[in-house]
């Protein structure tokens, strides 16, 4: 029983990891019906933002709760920027073709960024410091939660209701609910659709940059590529719940989370992935939207 | 239509200008970019370093040695392609690489094909040097590492029972993994757990989790630093003490740094690991090495970086000795090699092929020190 | 009468390029030919799949690697006793109709895989459809890790060298061949049919059903082949080739080709291999091929959107020996 506490915290816990990175996939697809291959690369560049701004300003050296903040906020706003750019670099100028097109182009962008990153860190992996030290909350003979996992956690679940309360409550939520619904008619009723869409693609990469940073200190190797298998993942759940769908991206990331972690434990370790994605078939099979989606009416 | 024209103007104008210069080349294949880079650029800069220095010191035969590298993308086809263009573009004479066995068994075929010589730092996969009379490697293969560290663990440390977690994406892994358990096994030790993971995981916990509840005495996880680091962590993390024991693919100062809770490398406090070579002995040899690379690279030099600089030696010195950079000549002297001073101990090719020679057992320290523990003779 | 000896000469022709080509050309020209036509196949077949009938597939990776470790299987297992068997036969012979069926056989089980997945197809759209793939892929290439006989993650190795110029350039010549005529049948009008208007195509009496599995059958075929002349060329067949990673790039070539052109798919799948290649010889800036491949297909994707050829089709039917297929208007 104890055991399978333990599991279930560990899957919860890495299922807030995929939350924190599909809440981005799931926005832009929500606005924009790209799947922004390059969103994972972007998770990887908030790491490395935070990797070198907390060396450079020494809070490396000496960990405080305000470095903490401020090392998240400087990933933020610099994957903000980053993803601002590569919006109006690589995919405004393709907006009025076949979504296909800028696919490709969101894998070159993901490309670049990989092939890039290797070439300007180094392909070795580094160190991330330990912003917030590891403590444990909770710790008995084989039931062990310890902080950081809680912290993610709770970031993820807060991210979602403040993005809820963003798409929901305020006039750029409504105006990107609105480009979302039908882009043409919502620039016809006099909505600036690129100042939505770069507003999302902001919002989307400062999560992915927030992302970075969080994993990072619990799993604090950091490397170019390792916002391949996260991103592709993330994805995974973010269609598991609906893909365009808030809470259904978190939702989709804790099932994915939580069974990938019980078919390591319990079944096979080397079948993970295998299950992981025959879940997804088999979910997408029952309900083709994923669990959260609504199927919208196609026209004829 | 005009795009192609040009390519191929390219194309003709760039084979065009290949120079006539004296030097002696030799091809290098390796996975600069991609999933294992990490090893092929260590490997390269060993390389790199003991080319530096032969040069330095004269070069071979009268000429300058020149280093042709071409980069794979941690993929077979591509190790296929770079060796073809090394081979029969280039005109090397000999090839070293690659890391992966993989690779290496796609590069291998084209060097026997051509009677080009391919020395191997790091492939341990048997299967390599079966490929033909051309094929060598310099470091260990599977079934040494994982039969010494199984007795060990078995008569040093005491273990009875202990549990394997390998990466089973990886060949070298899966190997030690499988030769630990069978010798482990016939010394009368109990295998409880076997788990997996692939490389480029991050969390493991699951895994761990489950060993737990077996209960072991010790695990055994033959992987590479870019994970063990993190397994370390996340099994202290889980309230799981009990020593780690692993291969070669451990050695890089980036293991205890990413090892560290509190204080350097305590994740990894009192746990063993196979090497090459112990970066406290005094050994002339090793020393100098160490504080060539340190002083070059700005870092301590991990595994790879050690083998890939006996690798080339280890050729130079082949070479040197057949007086002549004809493939066959270079074969044979190769298979000639006998107590190679190497930095990772003293290298003699056997009769497959195969690099005999000592391994030694590391334990990590408090302040993620390496410590000289015992030396396993094939 | 005239069709059977234009395809006697083109059968001599191949076999003449089959026995000299390789003496004249350098033998790392012709591995890039033998590259070239593996990923000409597959992104012609993908080009089926994705182009002609509009199925957003990302799973071609996993076809081929079902092929490619089928067939092995096949030659590995099977093959020494099938030539001992078939020892009244030239040994040439011999070895190339053990080929034969390991490449019919490598196809085969790709398509029965494709009919697996062509079957979601029904239910699932766009980029539901793709993820699905994607995973299927990804299955396939987790369960070959998990199994020790063919190689598990160190690899399958010893595969016997089958592939030879031969079946490489009458393969892909077959494939394109087939797809063309498939895209410019009626069938093929039934194809694109459901690519641009399903309900519509539904309508008019078209069963949809049928075409979408259809073509991943054909495609998935075809991706197998390749993965067979893949495996038997390179002599070793690993999980790590068959990633998504994989399927992404034969998805590039499709698109840069322009999607739905199949001379454009042969094109670009011929420049997408050659370029990483080409880009070995920059000297002093080399560290940097895979930015300036990447650079170079965001910077096309915003220079050609709609792929280097469009939808543009060359008119080969003037130079085709057989049967004159009308154009569909």
């Amino acid at each position: 029983m104890q055991e399978f506490l333990q599991q279930l915290v560990n899957g919860v816990s890495w299922g807030s990891i995929y939350a924190l990175i599909a809440l981005g996939y799931t926005m832009v697809y929500g606005v924009l019906q790209l799947i922004n291959f390059a969103h994972g690369d972007v998770f990887m560049l908030g790491a490395f933002f935070g990797y070198y701004f907390s060396r450079w300003t020494k809070i490396a050296q000496e960990p405080t709760l305000l470095g903490f903040f401020a090392t998240l906020f400087f990933a933020m706003a610099a994957c903000a920027l980053v993803g601002i750019i590569i919006e109006r670099a690589a995919y405004k100028p393709l907006r009025a073709r076949p979504r296909l097109t800028v696919l490709i182009t969101a894998i070159g962008v993901s490309l670049l960024l990989e092939n890039g990153g290797q070439l300007v860190f180094g392909a070795d992996p580094k160190f991330f410091p330990s912003l917030i030290p590891e403590s444990r909350l909770y710790e008995s003979a084989s039931l062990v939660v310890s902080n950081l996992p809680v912290i993610i956690l709770t970031v993820s679940i807060a991210l979602m209701l403040l993005l809820r309360f963003i798409v929901m409550k305020t006039t750029i939520g409504k105006a990107m609910r609105a480009v979302a619904f039908n882009r043409e008619a919502a620039s016809l009723m006099g909505i600036n659709t690129n100042n939505v869409i770069s507003f999302t693609f902001l919002l989307g990469s400062a999560l992915a940059g927030a992302g970075g940073i969080l994993v990072a200190l619990t799993y604090p190797k950091i490397d170019p590529l390792m916002g391949l298998l996260p991103g592709l993942k993330a994805f995974v759940a973010a269609v598991l719940g609906g893909i365009g769908n808030i809470p259904g991206a978190v939702l989709g990331a804790m099932i994915l989370g939580v069974s990938e972690t019980m078919v390591a434990g319990y079944i096979s370790s080397t079948l993970r992935d295998a299950i992981a994605f025959a879940l997804l078939v088999v979910i997408l099979l029952v309900k083709p939207t994923g669990l959260l989606g609504s199927r919208v009416g196609e026209k004829v | 239509m005009r795009k192609w024209v040009i390519f191929g103007l390219i194309l003709a104008a760039l084979s065009g200008c290949a120079k006539k210069e004296d030097v002696i080349k030799i091809g290098e294949f390796g996975g600069l970019t991609g999933s294992t880079a990490t090893f092929g650029i260590s490997t390269k800069n060993g390389i790199d370093m003991a080319t530096e220095e032969l040069n330095a010191a004269g070069g071979l035969l009268g000429k300058k040695v020149q280093v042709i590298v071409e980069d794979d993308r941690s993929l077979a086809e591509e190790a296929a392609s770079a060796v073809k263009k090394l081979v029969t573009q280039d005109k090397v004479v000999a090839v070293l690489g690659e890391v992966a066995s993989s690779r290496s068994l796609a590069g291998a075929p084209i060097c026997q094909e051509n009677k080009i010589p391919m020395v191997t730092p790091s492939s341990t996969n048997p299967k390599v040097t079966e490929i033909g009379d051309y094929i060598f490697r310099v470091c260990f293969i599977d079934p040494f590492q994982g039969e010494a560290m199984a007795k060990f663990a078995f008569d040093n440390l005491k273990v009875k029972k202990a549990a394997i977690f390998k990466d089973s994406k990886n060949d070298y892994s899966v190997g030690l993994a499988q030769y630990f358990a069978e010798t482990f096994q016939k010394l009368g030790g109990q295998i409880v757990a076997e788990e997996s993971y692939f490389e480029g995981d991050q969390d493991f916990k699951a895994q761990l989790t489950s060993i737990k509840g077996k209960k072991p005495e010790a695990i055994f996880i033959p992987g590479y630093y870019t994970e063990v680091g993190l397994i370390a962590r996340q099994a202290r993390e889980l309230g799981l003490n009990i020593p780690l024991l692993g291969g070669d693919g451990w050695d890089s100062p980036k293991l205890t740094e990413i090892a560290t809770i509190k204080k350097p490398g305590d994740a990894l406090k009192d746990c063993y690991f196979s090497n090459h070579y112990a970066a406290d002995d005094p050994n002339p040899v090793i020393q100098d090495f160490i504080k060539k690379y340190q002083a070059k690279y700005n870092e301590v030099p991990d595994a790879m970086a050690v083998l890939g600089y006996d690798a080339a030696n280890i050729l130079y010195d082949a070479i040197k000795r057949a007086g002549s950079t004809e493939g066959a000549k270079i074969r044979d002297a190769l298979a000639q090699t006998k107590d190679f001073p190497g930095v990772a101990g003293s290298t003699t090719i056997d009769s497959a092929r195969n690099a005999r020679k000592p391994l030694v057992v590391l334990k990590i320290a408090e302040g993620g020190k390496y410590e000289y523990t015992a030396t396993v003779n094939p | 009468m005239k069709r059977l000896l234009t395809f006697i000469g083109l059968f001599v022709l191949i076999l003449l390029a089959n026995r000299f080509l390789p003496e004249v050309i350098d033998s790392y020209y012709i591995h890039l030919l033998t590259l070239s036509c593996i990923n000409i196949i597959l992104a012609v077949s993908l080009n089926l799949i994705n182009g002609t009938t509009g199925q957003f597939s990302l799973g071609h990776a996993g076809f081929m690697a079902v092929g490619g470790y089928t067939s092995a299987t096949l030659t590995y297992y099977l093959g020494p006793k099938l030539v001992l068997a078939l020892d009244f036969l030239p040994a040439v012979l011999a070895k190339n109709f053990v080929f034969l069926l390991a490449l019919l056989g490598g196809g085969l089980s790709a398509a029965l895989l494709g009919l697996l997945v062509g079957i979601p197809s029904l239910r699932l759209r766009g980029d539901y459809l793709a993820i699905v793939t994607l995973g299927m892929g990804e299955i396939v290439r987790v369960l070959i890790l998990n199994v020790e006989a063919i190689g598990g993650a160190r690899g399958f190795s010893g595969i016997p060298a089958y592939t030879n110029l031969f079946w490489l350039i009458s393969l892909t010549a077959l494939t394109i061949a087939a797809v063309t005529s498939l895209t410019n049948s009626s069938h093929g009008r039934a194809f694109l049919s459901v690519r641009e208007d399903e309900i519509a195509a539904e309508a008019m009496g078209i069963n949809t059903t049928y075409y979408k599995v259809t073509a991943f059958v054909i495609g998935a075929f075809f991706a197998g082949v390749a993965g067979c002349l893949f495996g038997h060329y390179l002599q070793l067949l690993h999980p790590n080739s068959f990633t998504f990673i994989k399927s992404f790039e034969i998805i590039i070539m499709i698109i840069v080709g322009g999607l739905g052109s199949i001379f454009g798919s042969v094109i670009a799948a011929v420049i997408l291999t050659l370029l990483p290649e080409a880009l070995r010889y920059l000297g002093p800036v080399k560290d940097w091929r895979m930015v300036i491949y990447s650079l170079a297909l965001i910077v096309l994707m915003l220079t050609r959107p709609q792929g280097l050829f469009g939808t543009w089709q060359p008119d080969f039917r003037r130079w085709w020996p057989f049967k004159k297929l009308k154009p569909v208007s």
